[in-house]
């Protein structure tokens, strides 16, 4: 079981957010990867596009299935992570580092999400 | 409840990642599913099949049994020797692809996928009335473990003295691997040379474990199910339950060549001839490609030029060896030449494909 770094926070969706100075880094959690299986396609959003908080604003496809990717948080989409979309594999090898997918400029309030140890508990009762 | 396979302690220790497939616990993937696709193409893969169906028939009318109840001439094979063939309803439907061994004259095993295999069991022994055979479902007691890619005969020699040169493409023999006896076969669902080897479940792992020990000079890695999709669908092999259906004839899948009609009578015969000899146009399954990396996926429609829904995708992937995505699917007759442009609805786009001749990979000679 790969560790679930304490440092960020997380979603339901099993997305990651590294909250900076009003920006929001945002990826798939290992959990995540690992179910995926491997990540073959990602597709993001044009930098300066608007993401709204819960709606879709990509997709990721593994070779086995295809995922929507869900905004987190509300906002200006300020970076996409170029490298991951000419390398799939970084979501697979690095999904907490070189395997993120956008910064996102919050627009309003940070909305509440999962600790670490929440999100641990989340995912060891989908292995029960 | 799911049945595990008797290699399910082997799996748990190499750390797979387990999918319930017919009733069956098995291996998805162990690590991952490219890099245990390339070892297949490049070296050599390790797959534990043992939810397939093994159905033997024994007795002196077990040729005349199979020619019956199957769509083959099974009475043409000699013994040693295995065929592709198809069971089908008194409809033409597909109730399922098989591989059937030929053990001896009064012989024979035949290989059923999981999902069907039951039925396939409970249709042979209805159909085998009045015929002096014996019909046994040996599924639950039987494992089934593939060597598969250009290693496996390099691999397979190291636990067997068995003449793998003589051994042919879909031929069988008797043979003795890692100390236990096996049924040694050259077939498998990969599209590379390769081997399957059917034993007693209880002596599975020893068969497993020595061919891990003779494969690690070879690049042979532990293979899950995962990646025997997409070889498969790379070969341009059908996959029951995608390609293949109840509502589908052999002719329908572009296989009527399996349907021998040179034999007597046997269920669906009368409906097959309908069909081979039918004008109306049908759909008929091709082989599409695309550039870029979004794959079409089963049950995407297939679209025409001018944007009407025409056909639907059975199988497709991304294709790990050619490194562009790849589908089979149903489509009119009239747009089934390779060359035709269409286009697949991918998530509401409309991604341009092409019709190409089947299969997408064919290992080199």
């Amino acid at each position: 079981m790969s560790s679930i770094p304490e440092n960020l926070a997380y979603t339901q969706e099993h997305e990651w957010v590294d909250l900076t100075d009003g920006v929001a880094t945002v990826g798939v959690t290992a959990y995540a990867a690992e179910q995926l299986g491997d990540v073959v396609y990602v597709q993001l959003p044009e930098v300066g596009a608007t993401a709204t908080e819960g709606e879709s604003f990509g997709e990721i496809e593994s070779t086995k299935s295809v995922s929507e990717l869900f905004a987190p948080v509300a906002g200006e989409v300020v970076e996409v992570n170029e490298a991951v979309v000419d390398a799939p594999e970084h979501v697979n090898n690095d999904p907490y580092g070189d395997g993120w997918l956008v910064r996102i400029r919050l627009a309003g309030d940070a909305p509440e999400l999962l600790s670490a140890t929440d999100y641990t508990k989340l995912t060891t009762e989908g292995d029960a | 409840m799911s049945t595990p396979s008797p290699l399910h302690a082997v799996h748990e220790a190499l750390g797979a990642s387990f999918t319930d497939f017919a009733g069956w616990t098995m291996p998805l993937r162990y690590g991952s599913q490219l890099a245990e696709h390339e070892a297949v193409r490049t070296a050599a893969g390790l797959f534990d099949l043992s939810h397939m169906g093994e159905i033997v028939l024994t007795g002196p009318d077990a040729a005349a049994t199979l020619d019956y109840a199957l769509v083959g001439k099974l009475s043409a094979v000699k013994p040693g020797r295995a065929r592709y063939t198809m069971v089908c309803g008194g409809d033409g439907g597909v109730l399922d692809d098989l591989v059937v061994y030929r053990l001896a004259d009064d012989e024979y095993m035949v290989v059923a996928n999981a999902a069907n295999a039951a039925a396939v069991a409970d249709a042979l022994a209805e159909r085998a009335a009045g015929f002096d055979v014996e019909v046994a479902d040996r599924s639950a007691a039987t494992a089934l473990i593939a060597v598969q890619g250009p290693r496996s005969a390099a691999i397979l020699a190291q636990v067997t003295d068995a003449d793998l040169g003589a051994l042919k493409y879909y031929a069988s023999a008797p043979a003795v691997a890692a100390g236990v006896d096996v049924l040694l076969a050259r077939t498998g669902y990969t599209g590379e040379d390769g081997f399957e080897l059917y034993v007693a479940g209880e002596r599975a792992p020893e068969v497993w474990r020595a061919l891990t020990d003779a494969g690690a000079a070879h690049g042979l890695v532990p293979c899950g199910l995962a990646c025997r999709d997409t070889l498969r669908l790379e070969a341009g092999m059908p996959l029951y339950g995608n390609e293949l259906d109840a509502t589908r004839t052999p002719f329908d899948a572009a296989l009527g060549r399996v349907v021998k009609f040179d034999k007597g009578d046997f269920v669906g015969r009368a409906a097959l001839e309908r069909r081979r000899d039918a004008d109306v146009p049908e759909k008929v399954l091709v082989g599409l490609v695309a550039e870029g990396r979004r794959s079409p996926r089963h049950g995407y429609p297939v679209l025409a030029a001018d944007g009407t829904e025409v056909g639907t995708v059975t199988s497709g992937s991304l294709s790990p060896t050619l490194g562009h995505p790849i589908a089979l699917a149903y489509v009119p007759t009239a747009v089934s030449a390779p060359g035709t442009a269409l286009s697949v609805d991918i998530r509401g786009t409309a991604v341009p494909v092409e019709v190409v001749a089947l299969p997408f990979y064919q290992r080199p000679a």
